[in-house]
């Protein structure tokens, strides 16, 4: 897979919203005073009918997004993933979640991760998975590049379930073209091997391939999979990776508790253990270049091909 | 809707109980065609309740409340009891709602902001035809749709789930927008208590409705039972809600909520239309109707005794 430009995943936002309005969707978009960096903005522009910006109030974008999908809209709320969830948890469990087995709003969360770069910890966000995992009726996806997301945020704009969608700051090489098709609880295999699997979400899909890449000049081959929906997890994938490699490693931008990581223990756990290893974010973070935090907390090619080497040791 | 069915996106007002509808062009052309002149279609929004009948449904209501908490042996009577006024007065005179449609998407909706209610606004919906009254039984009980808050669709007439405070405004504005896109003239009515004015997302909520110009689609009633959870809500957390819904823009209007009569001039001043948005601030009496339940904080989430059944059922009955 070779890497062509760099664009960033919250880049697809408005245009995967204009792509269903196109459709015939009936797409409310709301955004909390941070539409430039969401940029919800664009939709906005093209959609000022459709669009509100409710000012630095998450919990009432929330609310607001719940009563709009009751009279029968598809309401799409955007925020940093630091907020959204982080200061509207409640909203999205009481007022979403649980009325009717979940209502039709879409949380399509930027600057996901560690990777909000100069900003620092409290707009990292390595907690909103295992938050968003954990309502019932919610499907949880990373998208791991600009073709993905947008792919992706149109495919729950067609569902009438509530969907979580994690999106990206900084300009990440891009993996798809126009010919990838995405469906939600679908993984994709980047790379076939047979020794271990990694399974990665978003910004580590491509340091998995990277990783993979390193492996291979120790004759060692890697499976890559892009586990881009966290929930539902495929576990086809995830056991036929079991099966095939008997060693697995997850890589993901978030604590290594309640994201990527446990959804896969989960699945190996219940039919098919495996050595395992997890690569995530477990401490708080602080300033930086988005490259540089990558190395500060060294999700780093290096490091997930070491966490490969020592999952393969521990094969029986 | 009268002849015109559920497809005018129109111009529309109320006065005293009818509503004036602009026939659509389309329409109008088509019934022209049959030598038929119609501009406006008058409907009854619902036939006035007198004073007298509301005071009478409001009794039986009470009567519901405290049967349903005794029988459950849990739930919330005090700040049920102190909302009946306010709920048989909108549901009987001004909610544009019925029973045998509860979908209908031009209905007014009623949000229970303070989902606790719920002995209030269950009675209130099997007494206005949603649901049997049999089903009251079951209340707070395995398997009842009767859950101990709000769950939405869980029985017709439930808007919205709702249980932890604050979060009924913010939903009345995402139906308000809606209605305003698809030119529909439903009101959202929203009912708070004065102990979830704390919750901050009210306030959000607050200063957005006059923002987006709402107050034709939204009207709250706060019930100021003046009792919160922990005790009397001037010492757990003093809030004046009319001043402080009027420096968020709103136009406040006063009343006792326990007379009937000034609750429907409220109601109805409430409804006129109005630069700014309307909420009305309702003095009331927590556990009203039930003398050892009256302005007592102990009965904010308590069921009575047999024996206090007994008493509080004959009070009731005797309109003390």
């Amino acid at each position: 897979m070779t890497t062509i430009s760099a664009a960033a995943t919250r880049e697809a936002y408005p245009h995967a919203l204009m792509q269903l309005v196109d459709e015939g969707v009936d797409v409310v978009a709301i955004d909390a005073d941070l539409s430039a960096s969401t940029m919800g903005f664009q939709f906005g522009e093209k959609h000022p009918d459709r669009w509100y910006t409710v000012g630095v109030a998450e919990q009432n974008m929330v609310g607001i997004a719940a009563g709009l999908a009751a009279a029968g809209k598809t309401a799409f709320i955007a925020s940093f993933a630091a907020f959204l969830p982080g200061r509207c948890f409640d909203q999205l469990r009481t007022s979403v979640a649980q009325p009717r087995g979940g209502l039709n709003v879409k949380a399509v969360a930027s600057h996901g991760g560690i990777t909000v770069g100069e900003d620092g910890m409290s707009a990292q966000a390595i907690e909103d998975l295992a938050l968003m995992t954990s309502l019932i009726p919610f499907d949880v996806i990373v998208p791991a590049d600009f073709e993905e997301a947008k792919q992706a945020i149109v495919a729950v704009g067609k569902t009438t379930r509530p969907a979580y969608v994690r999106t990206g700051r900084p300009k990440i090489p891009v993996l798809y073209d126009s010919s990838y098709r995405f469906e939600i609880g679908k993984a994709h295999q980047l790379r076939n091997g047979t020794d271990v699997t990694i399974i990665a979400c978003g910004v580590l899909v491509d340091i998995a391939v990277k990783a993979a890449e390193v492996l291979a000049g120790e004759n060692i081959s890697a499976r890559v999979v892009n586990m881009s929906t966290i929930k539902p997890i495929d576990r086809e994938a995830v056991l036929a990776a079991a099966r095939d490699t008997g060693a697995i490693v997850t890589a993901e931008e978030h604590q290594t508790t309640g994201g990527l990581g446990t959804a896969v223990a989960r699945v190996l756990a219940e039919e098919y253990p495996v050595p395992m290893a997890f690569v995530g974010v477990d401490r708080y973070g602080t300033s930086g270049k988005w490259d540089e935090l990558l190395e500060y907390f060294e999700l780093t090619p290096a490091r997930v091909a070491q966490a490969a080497r020592d999952v393969i040791a521990r094969k029986r | 809707m009268g002849i015109i069915g559920g497809h005018a996106a129109a111009f529309t007002s109320r006065v005293s109980g009818f509503r004036l509808t602009l026939v659509p062009g389309l329409l109008r052309q088509r019934l022209a065609a049959h030598g038929c002149t119609l501009f406006f279609v008058a409907t009854a929004v619902s036939s006035p309740h007198s004073i007298a009948e509301l005071e009478a449904i409001a009794k039986r209501i009470r009567a519901k409340i405290v049967r349903m908490v005794y029988t459950a042996q849990s739930g919330h009577p005090g700040g049920s009891l102190s909302a009946v006024e306010l709920g048989v007065a909108l549901f009987w005179n001004h909610l544009r709602c019925d029973p045998a449609n509860p979908n209908d998407p031009n209905r007014d909706r009623f949000i229970l902001s303070k989902g606790h209610a719920t002995p209030f606004y269950y009675s209130l919906l099997a007494e206005r035809g949603f649901f049997s009254a049999d089903l009251l039984e079951g209340f707070r009980k395995l398997g009842s749709p009767l859950q101990g808050h709000p769950s939405m669709g869980a029985v017709p007439g439930i808007e919205m789930s709702s249980g932890s405070l604050g979060q009924g405004l913010s939903f009345a504005i995402g139906h308000a927008l809606a209605a305003r896109l698809d030119g529909r003239d439903y009101r959202c009515w929203v009912l708070l208590g004065d102990g979830e004015l704390n919750e901050g997302q009210v306030w959000e909520a607050a200063m957005a409705v006059p923002h987006f110009g709402l107050g034709d689609h939204i009207i709250a009633i706060v019930d100021r039972n003046g009792i919160q959870n922990d005790g009397f809500a001037d010492t757990i957390m003093k809030t004046n809600p009319v001043e402080m819904f009027r420096g968020f823009g709103w136009h406040v209007i006063e009343c006792d909520g326990h007379n009937m009569a000034d609750v429907e001039r409220a109601l109805t001043e409430a409804e006129q239309p109005h630069e700014r948005p309307r909420v009305i601030v309702a003095k009331t009496v927590k556990g009203r109707g039930v003398s050892f339940m009256e302005n007592n904080p102990g009965f904010h989430g308590k069921a009575p005794t047999a024996e206090q059944l007994e008493k509080a059922l004959a009070e009731i009955e005797a309109g003390l």
